[in-house]
């Protein structure tokens, strides 16, 4: 459920968030222009690029390969720049 | 906490949720992520008035999944003092519960405008950890200098032209001033070197358990937008910055000063002003003596640190 009211009434008393971490309902994959794609037969599990994304758009999975979020992806680059394998290219969004 | 040699040892859960509007490539996060993990157990956070601020919790969503304050501009260590000194009074009244309190605060808000209700707490000795993201400007207002901006960065409050070839001053020694009062443990932090930050982060867990507080950390904050950077050039640019020796990373535990990233063969100073556009004027041949300030600056303070490194304590 999103958390903007539909009606100044329903929202909560002294304007209080209630919903810790509730900004996941902001998609801010929009923001993007170029996209990061993962090769990971070159993936090495440093896990530097989970450890420096700032939007949490890497997904560290259970084997402790990565995937991308695009959902949140901001595309800023920093994965693609710090992979020490070079595993990560940033691709125009829509291209292809 | 334990110390970590690799990152896989990280726990996966985080604590500061996606969906925030810090700009793309943003320092800032890399670093949060990783305090609220490293911090064991129950936590506050502080938050003075900045990009951090503003930019997780706008209004109705928020990206904290621990209990967070808001802040004026200026305020931050006193917030930690009162809700450190009200907790205490709690346990010891009723049960109450113990937990870490974490203040984050930009540059501006801790060189510059909160620097006085930092030193009060430091002083009066509270039980908090105060980490300083230094991203070397006011940048959410719109890239004003700070006492945090090095020499010859141009922001929109010390711009490059005719008249100044960016900011004339050298940047404030804020770990200088917190060592002044000689807290139990400072250290500088950099996001290009993260599993030193896990384990600075890790030892501070310890011993804000022990009461040992407060602690202080200076962290170096990428900001592509103010520094006019590629967003994929963060972390690069935090690397260079220590690997120039414009950036030591240092800890000062109890007195004792221990150089944590050693650079025997220092890179030129250039290579780190070349990628950001507030420097790019730097490189013209009528700013060298700039430059020339600059790298005296970097062996001063480098070569004094070797020495006061040398010493048992400096307190
Ligand atoms: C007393 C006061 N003056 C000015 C402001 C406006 N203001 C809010 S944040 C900010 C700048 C914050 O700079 P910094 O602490 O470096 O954090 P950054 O924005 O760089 O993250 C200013 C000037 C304020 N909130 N309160
Ligand atoms: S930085 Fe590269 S090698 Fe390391 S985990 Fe990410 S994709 Fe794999
Ligand atoms: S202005 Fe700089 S510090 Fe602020 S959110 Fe953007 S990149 Fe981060």
């Amino acid at each position: 459920m999103s958390s903007w009211p539909n009606k100044w009434e329903e929202l909560p008393i002294g304007g209080v968030v209630d919903k810790p971490g509730n900004s996941l309902e902001v998609k801010t994959g929009s923001w993007r222009a170029l996209k990061p794609v993962i090769d990971l037969d070159k993936c090495i599990k440093c896990l530097l690029c989970w450890v420096y994304c700032p939007d949490n758009a890497i997904i560290r999975r259970d084997d402790d390969y990565v995937e991308v979020d695009y959902e949140y992806c901001k595309g800023c680059g920093i994965c693609a720049h710090e992979c020490p394998t070079k595993a990560i290219d940033m691709v125009e969004e829509g291209g292809e | 906490m334990s110390r970590i040699r690799r990152l896989n040892e990280i726990p996966r859960k985080e604590l500061f949720t996606s969906g925030h509007s810090l700009c793309a490539g943003c320092g800032i996060p890399p670093m949060v992520k990783m305090a609220l993990k490293a911090i064991e157990g129950d936590k506050v956070v502080v938050n003075a008035t900045c990009c951090l601020e503003v930019a997780t919790t706008l209004y109705p969503h928020t990206s904290w999944l621990v209990p967070w304050v808001h802040n004026a501009f200026e305020n931050a260590a006193a917030t930690a003092s009162g809700i450190e000194s009200a907790m205490k009074v709690l346990l010891r009244k009723r049960d109450g519960k113990k937990y870490k309190i974490i203040v984050f605060g930009g540059d501006g808000g801790t060189f510059d405008i909160g620097l006085q209700s930092l030193s009060g707490a430091l002083e009066r000795g509270h039980n908090f950890l105060y980490v300083c993201y230094d991203n070397e400007a006011y940048m959410n207002t719109g890239i004003q200098r700070s006492g945090g901006t090095p020499l010859g960065a141009a922001t929109t409050t010390s711009p490059a032209g005719r008249v100044i070839p960016g900011k004339p001053e050298n940047k404030k020694n804020l770990m200088d001033i917190v060592i002044a009062h000689r807290v139990s443990y400072a250290a500088t932090i950099n996001p290009a070197y993260p599993t030193d930050m896990w384990n600075k982060f890790a030892k501070a867990s310890d011993l804000l358990d022990k009461n040992e507080g407060p602690i202080f950390f200076h962290y170096y904050s990428p900001c592509p937008v103010g520094w006019r950077m590629d967003t994929a050039l963060s972390i690069e640019a935090a690397r260079l910055a220590v690997q120039t020796r414009l950036w030591p990373v240092y800890e000062v535990d109890h007195g004792k000063i221990i150089i944590n990233i050693k650079v025997n063969k220092p890179k030129p100073i250039e290579e780190y002003l070349k990628i950001q556009g507030r420097f790019r004027h730097l490189l013209k041949p009528e700013n060298r003596g700039v430059v020339e300030r600059l790298k005296k600056y970097i062996d001063n303070n480098w070569n004094r640190l070797l020495k006061l490194a040398e010493l048992d304590s400096i307190y």
